[in-house]
């Protein structure tokens, strides 16, 4: 099972995405730079990790997703390949066209950096087969742009395809409809604002996370 | 030759940083502001003929994010 973690200059959550996939696939990942314009062939699973890439200039994740290996990303996307976008990761996905919607300043606008409940909206994915369909988890989130917008017959068309994934179990940031995390038509993309890769193990005060790492291996070992 | 690009959020998108600033002025006391938007003010210096479609395309590639922000090209001589 092949894995990789893109890295852009500001990614800070890139090492923890690949401690995440390494513990679930029992291989490291290939850190892939930005410059780069091939992934590994037959790539299974691509993390596109937090931080603040390019520093937010223009907007969150904009040069990031205009990034010469995004393309790569998205032809691994298109032939099925699983790709977690993670906070800043999420705001690349959707300024990429991988994902629909945007990511705005938070309607607070305050940075929001703590634990929040979610519930889980949609257990069929790959990304969340190990939980169940209305189950609470708690994920940490950290960010100042997490306000997901799309217009209404956008977010119908996500509602009715139960591509929300996860909503927030409280409104933080003021994100249409409470969505935390959505997923692509093929299902195969998700993006998210918290951060699975931050609950893994025991020491981090909860392993929420770590099921949704194992879900996706699983999957990905029922698929090969 | 020489064009700014004026950013602005849509309409019905919240604008939170306009609001802290309208926050800001009517604590300096300036009364009357009914609402502020803020956007981006974007100047590219371009060799002479680039076209009008290339200018808006960047634009539409990565200048605006056209799912929250409208843009409106001033060319300047």
């Amino acid at each position: 099972m092949k894995s990789a973690v893109i890295v852009f200059p500001g990614s800070n959550c890139d090492r923890d995405l690949a401690v995440a996939f390494e513990a679930a696939t029992g291989v490291k990942p290939a850190m892939i730079w930005h410059r780069d314009t091939d992934l590994p062939a037959d790539i299974d699973l691509i993390g596109v990790p937090g931080g603040f890439s390019y520093g937010d200039y223009l907007r969150s994740g904009a040069m990031a997703a205009r990034s010469p290996v995004m393309q790569a990303v998205a032809q691994a996307a298109s032939r099925g390949a699983f790709v977690l976008g993670v906070c800043n990761g999420f705001q690349v996905l959707t300024e990429s066209g991988l994902l629909p919607g945007a990511l705005l300043r938070n309607a607070g606008g305050h940075f929001v950096c703590r634990d929040v409940p979610l519930t889980v909206e949609n257990a069929q994915s790959a990304f969340t087969s190990r939980y169940a369909a209305g189950e609470t988890i708690r994920y940490p989130v950290a960010h100042h742009d997490g306000n997901y917008f799309a217009d209404d017959a956008t977010l119908d068309r996500l509602e009715g395809e139960g591509r929300i994934a996860l909503r927030y179990a409280e409104n933080i940031n003021g994100s249409a409809r409470n969505i935390a995390g959505i997923l692509n038509d093929t299902g195969n993309v998700l993006g998210m604002m918290p951060h699975p890769e931050r609950v893994i193990e025991p020491a981090h005060g909860s392993t929420d996370g770590k099921r949704l790492f194992d879900g996706l291996v699983e999957g990905l070992l029922a698929r090969a | 030759m020489k064009a700014r690009i004026f950013v602005t959020l849509k309409g019905g998108v919240l604008d939170p940083q306009g609001k802290a600033i309208h926050h800001a002025l009517e604590g300096l006391g300036f009364g009357g502001v009914n609402d502020v938007r803020a956007g981006k003010l974007i100047e590219l210096d371009l060799a002479d003929g680039t076209s009008d479609d290339d200018i808006d395309a960047m634009c539409r590639k990565l200048l605006a994010n056209t799912v929250i922000e409208n843009y409106r090209i001033e060319k300047v001589a």
